[in-house]
């Protein structure tokens, strides 16, 4: 199955990822290759299969809804890439 | 005895050695760090070597000691992470330039837990990109070495904990296993690795690839070490909310149990594939020699959805990966483009710079695999074989105790042998992917040496939370057949 340009280009962006025309290429024939091989799955009938999604059932545990603080709140802020006072600056969000 | 190199000490055996006064840590850390200065430059097993802060951890268990104190069961022993756990203020990498200088605020609860115990912290040791990888080439900064070989490679992602703790750069470490990043590098590496059962130790502050299949797990020298180390860092952890809440068996206890009547599994489906190398199934046919030697039974067992194993993994975990790796956006940590006019030509740009070609391919497989109209038809699907796959091995354990397999298809292969060809690359985890799938324990126990003295290493399985089972079976190989675990860094 030989996915297209035009699809590869548009899950890159969906990922966020730019990718460079050279890059394209190459992972549109390695995703096809990759689906190809996987398309050996369809040969089993799994109409009445439940799905896992979790290998070990376990319930979802429940907790009191109460604040915690976290401790070092400089340290987490400390780490980004760029920082205003005690926000996170970005570049523009609007654009033209 | 006396004439074995400090650093060539098991863990309990150094721990021992502490406690009891024949060596301080400073001493111990002192060998274990001028390893690492002579051996790490040739074999890379290291992103970050904590020298200074080492030495001073280890100067804090000697005054404590002095006065009294002991931290834990490992007080003043060297043991290092793979560079997937989060350490406060240390950075933490997961081997991508996207995370290059990030310094976690908080310890992951594997690191607060081998602390905790009195472990030193040597560093933070290499892997694939976000575990992305079977070989460690894939670490943004430059792969490690085998160091039973040089020009090969030591298994991934795990490989550079793999690497240390064979070279003896650490007396353990703690690696995490998706697919059998824990298991492959150990059998690669001549040493032992524990992928324990989902939910067994915590993943709260671990780099998230796969959440339904990521495990953390003890690599060490011997069984014991393994088992020992495993003690220390399983158990439930409310921050972690897949985590179970069961209490932890003494694993140590269970290594020098006898095997008798004990039930050995052979999947049928593991020995017929035509990629098994015929030194691996000797060597594992040894491996199954000792167990009958030692009172073990044989039994014929089939996992006949094993073909459809690396399909369903390589549509589940880039699927999980793709969403988990969404984080990754410049804003509030890691690295970020410089000069983008907008946020999302700033998010795509961070995210191109950021992650090498494995991770994008992943991100781009799971992103497709997850995105409207293939849902159904790739990870939809993907999840009910993954329910078939899991089933295989629920009636296996009917009828075994243990399963027995190879761990890994061939012994360590050369440093860009299979990094032109993807598909070729992941069928090197061909026998440890079903195990993550099915959520069960898996150990890799050495059982001895291609001809061309690369280590092979014999996988085995049991049912979920039966860890003591692997322990008992693993420990009954490892005295049956006794190799070097220290290996000589050559070329």
């Amino acid at each position: 199955m030989a996915i297209t340009r035009e699809e590869v280009l548009h899950v890159a962006r969906l990922a966020r990822l730019a990718l460079s025309d050279d890059e394209a290429g190459r992972l549109g024939g390695q995703l096809s290759a990759i689906l190809d091989y996987v398309k050996q799955l369809d040969r089993l009938d799994t109409r009445d299969v439940v799905p896992t999604s979790h290998a070990v059932e376990k319930g979802t545990p429940m907790r009191d809804d109460v604040v915690e603080p976290f401790g070092d709140r400089e340290a987490l802020l400390a780490n980004a890439p760029d920082r205003l006072n005690d926000c996170f600056r970005v570049p523009r969000i609007i654009e033209d | 005895m006396a004439n074995v190199p400090v650093h060539e000490w098991t863990l309990l055996e150094a721990a021992r050695k502490v406690r009891e006064k024949e060596i301080s840590s400073r001493e111990l850390t002192g060998a274990i760090l001028a390893r690492i200065e002579a051996l790490d430059p040739i074999v890379h097993a290291y992103v970050t070597v904590l020298a200074e802060g080492a030495a001073a951890q280890a100067a804090a268990c000697d005054e404590e000691q002095a006065k009294g104190t002991l931290r834990g069961p490992f007080h003043g022993v060297p043991i290092g992470l793979k560079d997937i756990f989060c350490t406060r203020g240390v950075r933490t990498t997961c081997g991508s330039r996207i995370l290059r200088d990030f310094l976690p605020p908080y310890d992951a609860c594997v690191a607060e837990r081998i602390l905790a115990a009195g472990a030193v912290l040597t560093g933070k040791h290499n892997m694939d990109e976000f575990a992305m990888g079977s070989s460690t080439e894939t670490s943004f900064f430059g792969p490690t070495r085998n160091p039973w070989d040089v020009s090969r490679i030591p298994g991934g992602s795990s490989g550079g904990t793999a690497a240390a703790v064979a070279a003896a750069m650490c007396f353990a470490g703690v690696g995490t296993d998706t697919g059998g990043s824990i298991r492959q590098p150990a059998s690669l590496c001549g040493v032992v690795g524990v992928k324990p059962t989902y939910g067994r130790v915590s993943r709260y502050g671990m780099v998230a690839f796969a959440s339904s299949l990521d495990q953390g797990g003890p690599i060490a020298r011997t069984v014991a070490d393994a088992a020992a180390l495993l003690g220390v860092i399983a158990g439930y952890d409310r921050r972690d909310s897949t985590c179970v809440d069961i209490p932890v068996p003494d694993y140590l206890a269970a290594v020098e149990r006898p095997v008798k009547g004990l039930r050995v599994g052979l999947p049928k489906e593991y020995y017929e594939g035509e990629g098994l190398s015929p030194e691996v199934r000797a060597a594992v046919e040894k491996a199954l020699k000792a167990l009958t030697d030692q009172g073990a039974v044989v039994v014929e067992v089939s996992l006949p959805h094993t073909e459809y194993a690396l399909s369903t993994y390589y549509l589940i975990a880039p699927a999980e990966a793709s969403s988990n790796l969404a984080r990754y956006d410049g804003v509030r940590y890691g690295h970020r483009a410089e000069g983008a006019s907008g946020l999302i030509e700033m998010m795509s740009r961070t995210r191109a710079e950021g992650f090498g070609d494995e991770v994008k391919r992943r991100i781009m497989i799971g992103t497709y695999a997850l995105s409207a109209g293939y849902y159904d038809a790739y990870y939809g699907k993907a999840q009910k074989v993954r329910t078939l796959i899991r089933d295989d091995f629920t009636k296996a354990f009917e009828a075994a105790d243990v399963l027995l397999t190879p761990t890994a298809p061939t012994p360590a292969f050369r440093l860009g042998e299979k990094t032109g060809d993807p598909l070729t690359m992941y069928l090197s985890d061909i026998y440890t992917i079903p195990c993550n799938l099915a959520g069960i324990p898996g150990i890799s126990v050495p059982c001895g040496f291609s001809s061309e003295g690369l280590p092979i290493g014999a996988q085995l399985l049991s049912k979920p939370f039966r860890e003591e089972t692997l322990f008992t079976a693993a420990g009954a190989i490892e005295r049956a057949i006794p190799v070097r675990r220290v290996a000589p860094v050559r070329g």
